[in-house]
């Protein structure tokens, strides 16, 4: 029996270890600003693509650094845009749902944002998610790396600069992720269509999303 | 005797990785040590929860629970008794079960792998089989059985 205590006892000595190292070399995310973020009350409601009188409304709860969202923003999202968004049927809302796991959530939502203040939005938001794997794993703030996307977007770098000193919108942002939760928002990206959940969480394809749109509109015209 | 301390020693390796996976989950560690990055995919992902709790934490709780059970078994005071190695081989077949239901997930529906997962998966089969072992040779010349068989012989004369 000695010998199998002594290997538990290796086991729970170099698991234990692990464990601290790896708690320490990779620290929880820090926050964006110390303290309470403020919430925003500027009643914004998230950036849109698509016709105000588009018949169906999606709104996805996303996180820049979500390697899930990223996936689905470059592989689905851009046949959704050209089969329903573009030809009137849906209008897509972006809102910010940062997931604490992730270091860098909130300063590449701000990056979007900035770019945002200077109508660039849903460029830097397609740029930050294809270029994820480039930024979401580095142990450094990526911040100068969004500056480089600034530039690529010919956005005014001071201007942005200014902006992301500022953390101005961060209040927004956390805005958005308390609606979140409120709406029963745990993980990203999630959807609500027309303000109902997704209703097939397991598959968030384009071609799900076309068939979910037409059954809509199909049952408006119905009644 | 052996089934139970090899179960012991393979649930407590699998109740440290649980508990890595709970602890980022938990926001207690930053970034995952993945290499290919697949593993947050999978951990923020909607399925990283369960009813409502983590995935991560029943496998801390689960492999917690087999590595007890096994941990009593292998005493002496439970060398003859069937008891643990029945209970092991329902804990294991239920990791099991669960674990099949993650790996589909994994790779029908999120479509990434992790790794720390898959680590996850290995010990929890290993369990179930030498659980599998254990239960089949109890009745057939295990420890048990042959202490239990020798009981009678050490009863005093009538």
């Amino acid at each position: 029996m000695k010998p199998f205590y002594a290997v538990l006892g290796v086991v729970v000595v170099a698991g234990a270890g692990w464990l601290v190292w790896a708690s320490r070399t990779t620290p929880a995310a820090p926050p964006a600003t110390s303290g309470p973020v403020p919430v925003a009350a500027d009643g914004f409601r998230g950036y849109v693509l698509g016709s105000d009188s588009a018949p169906v409304e999606v709104v996805e709860y996303a996180d820049f650094q979500c390697p899930h969202c990223g996936e689905f923003a470059v592989l689905q999202l851009p046949t959704i845009r050209q089969q329903l968004i573009a030809t009137g049927k849906l209008r897509w809302r972006l809102r910010d749902y940062p997931i604490g796991n992730f270091p860098w959530s909130r300063v590449s939502a701000l990056a979007a944002h900035c770019a945002g203040e200077q109508g660039k939005f849903w460029p830097m938001a397609d740029t930050l998610f294809l270029t994820q794997s480039q930024w979401g794993r580095s142990s450094r703030d990526p911040s100068g790396y969004f500056r480089d996307l600034a530039r690529g977007l010919n956005l005014d770098r001071d201007r942005f600069d200014a902006c992301l000193a500022s953390n101005r919108y961060a209040g927004r942002i956390e805005a958005s992720h308390q609606e979140g939760e409120a709406r029963g928002v745990t993980g990203t990206p999630t959807f609500f269509v027309n303000g109902r959940p997704w209703p097939d969480e397991r598959n968030v394809s384009s071609d799900r999303f076309k068939q979910v749109v037409d059954s809509v509109i199909a049952a408006r015209h119905k009644r | 005797m052996r089934h139970r301390q090899t179960i012991a020693l393979l649930a407590l390796i699998g109740f440290f990785i649980a508990l890595y996976l709970w602890l980022y989950k938990i926001g207690a560690i930053g970034v995952l040590k993945c290499g290919s990055g697949a593993c947050e995919a999978v951990q923020t992902s909607r399925w990283a929860d369960f009813l409502g709790a983590p995935v991560a934490l029943y496998g801390v709780v689960g492999y917690a629970v087999l590595f007890l059970v096994a941990l009593v078994g292998a005493q002496p005071a439970f060398a003859t008794r069937r008891a643990p190695t029945v209970i092991l081989a329902v804990l294991a077949s239920s990791g099991l079960l669960f674990t099949l239901y993650l790996t589909y997930l994994e790779l029908a529906v999120i479509h990434a792998i992790c790794r720390w997962c898959v680590g996850s998966a290995v010990i929890i089969t290993v369990i179930w089989v030498v659980s599998m072992i254990g239960l089949k040779t109890w009745g057939a010349g295990g420890v048990g059985v042959a202490q239990e068989d020798r009981l009678p012989v050490s009863l005093p004369p009538p």
